[in-house]
């Protein structure tokens, strides 16, 4: 048990304190989830389908992978409405105040534990801040398979996403669009039809890593 | 009612694909398989025809499979090919009686040269639009009919039949023997006023007539397919690049786009005015469909851009995946002064030296893998750069947006790099699939799927723009350098390389 724990530290997925010398999990962890698949790598295989997904809600497409505990924008598609629009690419959002970042860490659940460690920072007043209630949401995400972020990082925008998951299982990065309320909501809730097609999406980006269709 | 689909073929260099769209223009289903690449010499590029039409076959069955769609959900079937590639087959058997030899196959290279003679390489290009040179079919043609036991008398009897992709799928999915008018503007054997074979130059270059397929519009229904797909309309054919020019619905004077590929190929669309070029373009026509007047268009063709990262990924192994070049391209910020020209097979346009080799310059102790990779990544830029000079001299008109697609659109690196070194805005459709999706649109059109082209473009959005942020000095500094690279890679083949 000794050494596969000094492996674990070695190669930083455990850390010891110095002083308590008791076991904690290290920083290593952090980077989990980014390390897997190159965010370029990611861009070119979900090209049509994320376009295919911008074209059927008629709005902005993100793809997000997990980086230091954040979410690092490797694609975006423009809302197909020809007005002016900016490239985000490699733009880094809070993990917990969006729904790419939802779905992600709901996936890799050990970086949410480290993320809450350092507290939770509120960007409106719908940020999820609290540990316990990002826990809960998390599972509800894991357990539907799909997130939204309702003005949690932004008022006014709305966004939901689906997890990529490759060949092995592992989820290697998230799809979600956004836009305002009025197009995305109804009753205060993702419209069915739109995250249907996120998850969709989400699924043939997945088969185009290999995953086993479902 | 039941939601109909039209279905595209995309043979290309690569691979044979079919790509299933809906009347917005979406992709439905996507399925695609790669063939061999034959390389029997130094020089010499094959494909085996009939594993292409096993593939193409294949592919339209998984990409209905795949959307769980049967053959009459389809209303049409549209063809984008490879161009150039030439099959020769037998009218009986249909078998063919060599590979295809590829468009990138330089054999013919000494067969070009005499056919210059003294007049230079532009002896033909006021009847074709072309200058001679290795990459066009009516050379690939001469060259079997010379080496082929037998060949030249069963070609001038009509037993032995030509096309180019597009021909040899029509002929083995309808049994009829005919081409599109944009395929037919690559053989070097068209002439481009009269739309129909010249007999000046098929007497320069021996073809019989008798061998040749009857040229038909790029979109008009051809016939019904046979076999698997039985009923299905073959309603358009188009070479590739003619078929993104379609696709990114350039459908005006003074559009122009660019496919980023194994080759890249800028086509600027001229209306039906046809545009001489003084600077090595080439002048090709863009589309014709049905009765209405052909579209004309200049191109710039450039031989190697995607390839070079695959020769960097294949053949360096610096890299797992193409895609992956951009993260070792980004692990620099520039290029620390080396400049990669990947002139593999001689240079295309604006220069068309077939004596010219690859070159990386200005290497120096400092440079590392990271430099290299923003080299191979950069090539591509300057070469369009060089292209889009010619053209806006050729055409006067300046190209102000740049309309791309292709696989290499997915670098963003390149993309901002190419807004950049051309000092235009730069565009991607949210269709990045476009050589499809022109097949598809003229197949369409032919069969009424779509009403007229402004439908299509209705269809067109913008997915993503690039505008130039480099500083005009800056992009001339290094623009000057890669001019001094390409000079460097010229005359280096002798009469008597091996």
């Amino acid at each position: 048990m000794h050494g596969l724990l000094r492996t674990l530290q070695h190669v930083g997925f455990v850390e010891q304190d110095a002083e308590s010398g008791k076991y904690q999990l290290g920083a290593a962890l952090l980077h989990m989830g980014s390390s897997y698949l190159d965010g370029n790598e990611l861009r070119t295989r979900a090209l049509n389908w994320s376009d295919s997904l911008a074209a059927r809600t008629q709005e902005t497409v993100r793809i997000g992978t997990l980086h230091e505990g954040q979410v690092l924008i490797v694609h975006h598609v423009f809302r197909p409405d020809d007005s002016l629009q900016t490239l985000d690419v490699g733009a880094l959002l809070p993990a917990h105040a969006t729904a790419l970042g939802k779905v992600l860490l709901a996936n890799h659940p050990y970086v949410a534990t480290e993320l809450t460690k350092n507290g939770l920072e509120a960007f409106t007043a719908a940020t999820i801040t609290d540990s316990r209630r990002l826990e809960r949401e998390l599972e509800r995400v894991q357990a539907r398979g799909w997130a939204a972020d309702i003005g949690e990082l932004v008022g006014g925008e709305v966004s939901c996403a689906a997890p990529i998951v490759d060949r092995r299982g592992v989820t290697v990065g998230a799809i979600g669009i956004s836009g305002p309320p009025e197009r995305l909501l109804v009753a205060r809730q993702p419209r069915g039809e739109l995250v249907a097609f996120v998850r969709e999406a989400a699924r043939a980006v997945s088969r185009e890593l290999g995953a086993i269709p479902w | 009612m039941k939601e109909h689909y039209v279905a595209a073929i995309d043979q290309g260099t690569a691979s044979s694909r079919c790509l299933v769209f809906d009347r917005s223009g979406r992709i439905v289903s996507v399925a695609q398989k790669e063939h061999h690449q034959l390389f029997p010499r130094a020089g010499w590029v094959e494909h085996d025809p009939e594993e292409i039409l096993r593939n193409v076959e294949e592919v339209v069955q998984s990409a209905l499979e795949q959307a769980q769609l049967e053959a009459h959900d389809l209303v049409a079937l549209g063809i984008a090919n490879q161009r150039e590639t030439t099959v020769l087959w037998d009218r009986e058997t249909g078998a063919p009686v060599h590979h295809a030899i590829n468009w990138q196959d330089t054999r013919t290279d000494q067969l070009v040269r005499e056919l210059a003679g003294d007049e230079g390489q532009d002896r033909f290009r006021d009847r074709c639009g072309l200058p001679l040179a290795t990459y066009f079919s009516g050379p690939k043609i001469r060259w079997l009919l010379d080496t082929q036991p037998g060949l030249q008398e069963r070609a001038e009897t009509g037993e032995v039949l030509f096309g180019t992709m597009d021909s040899w799928l029509i002929w083995q999915l309808t049994g009829r023997h005919l081409t599109d008018v944009t395929n037919a503007s690559r053989t070097m054997l068209m002439n481009l006023r009269t739309l129909d074979w010249d007999d000046v130059l098929l007497d320069a270059m021996g073809v019989p007539r008798a061998m040749l397929p009857e040229i038909r519009p790029s979109s008009e229904v051809y016939g019904e397919t046979r076999g698997s797909l039985a009923g299905v309309p073959i309603a358009s054919a188009l070479g590739d690049q003619q078929a993104a020019l379609f696709g990114q619905t350039c459908f005006s004077p003074g559009d122009a786009k660019c496919t980023y590929g194994t080759g890249s190929f800028l086509l600027f669309n001229t209306g039906e005015r046809i545009v001489e070029s003084a600077s090595g373009l080439i002048t090709t026509v863009g589309c014709r469909i049905a009765d209405a007047p052909p579209t004309y268009a200049l191109e710039g063709s450039i031989a190697v851009t995607g390839a070079l990262v695959q020769w960097f990924r294949d053949n360096i192994t610096l890299i797992g995946s193409a895609p992956e070049i951009e993260t070792l391209a980004r692990t620099v910020d520039n290029n620390g002064g080396c400049y990669f020209v990947p002139a593999f097979s001689g240079l295309f346009a604006p220069h068309w030296r077939s004596d010219a080799r690859g070159v990386i310059a200005g290497l120096t102790g400092y440079i590392t893998k990271g430099h290299l990779a923003r080299a191979v990544l950069e090539a591509t830029a300057w070469q369009t750069r060089e292209v889009v000079e010619a053209m806006n001299g050729d055409a006067q008109m300046p190209l102000t947006t740049l309309r791309v697609d292709g696989g290499m659109t997915a670098n963003n690196l390149l993309m901002q790099f190419l807004a950049d070194v051309l000092d235009v805005r730069v565009v991607r459709p949210i269709v990045a699939e476009t050589v499809s999706l022109g097949a598809a649109y003229s197949a369409g059109l032919a069969v009424g799927f779509w009403p007229d082209i402004d439908a299509l473009r209705a269809n067109w959005h913008k997915a993503a723009e690039w505008l130039p942020q480099m500083d005009g000095d800056r992009r001339e500094r290094g623009y000057r350098k890669w001019r001094k690279a390409v000079a460097r890679t010229m005359d280096w083949l002798d009469e008597d390389d091996e």
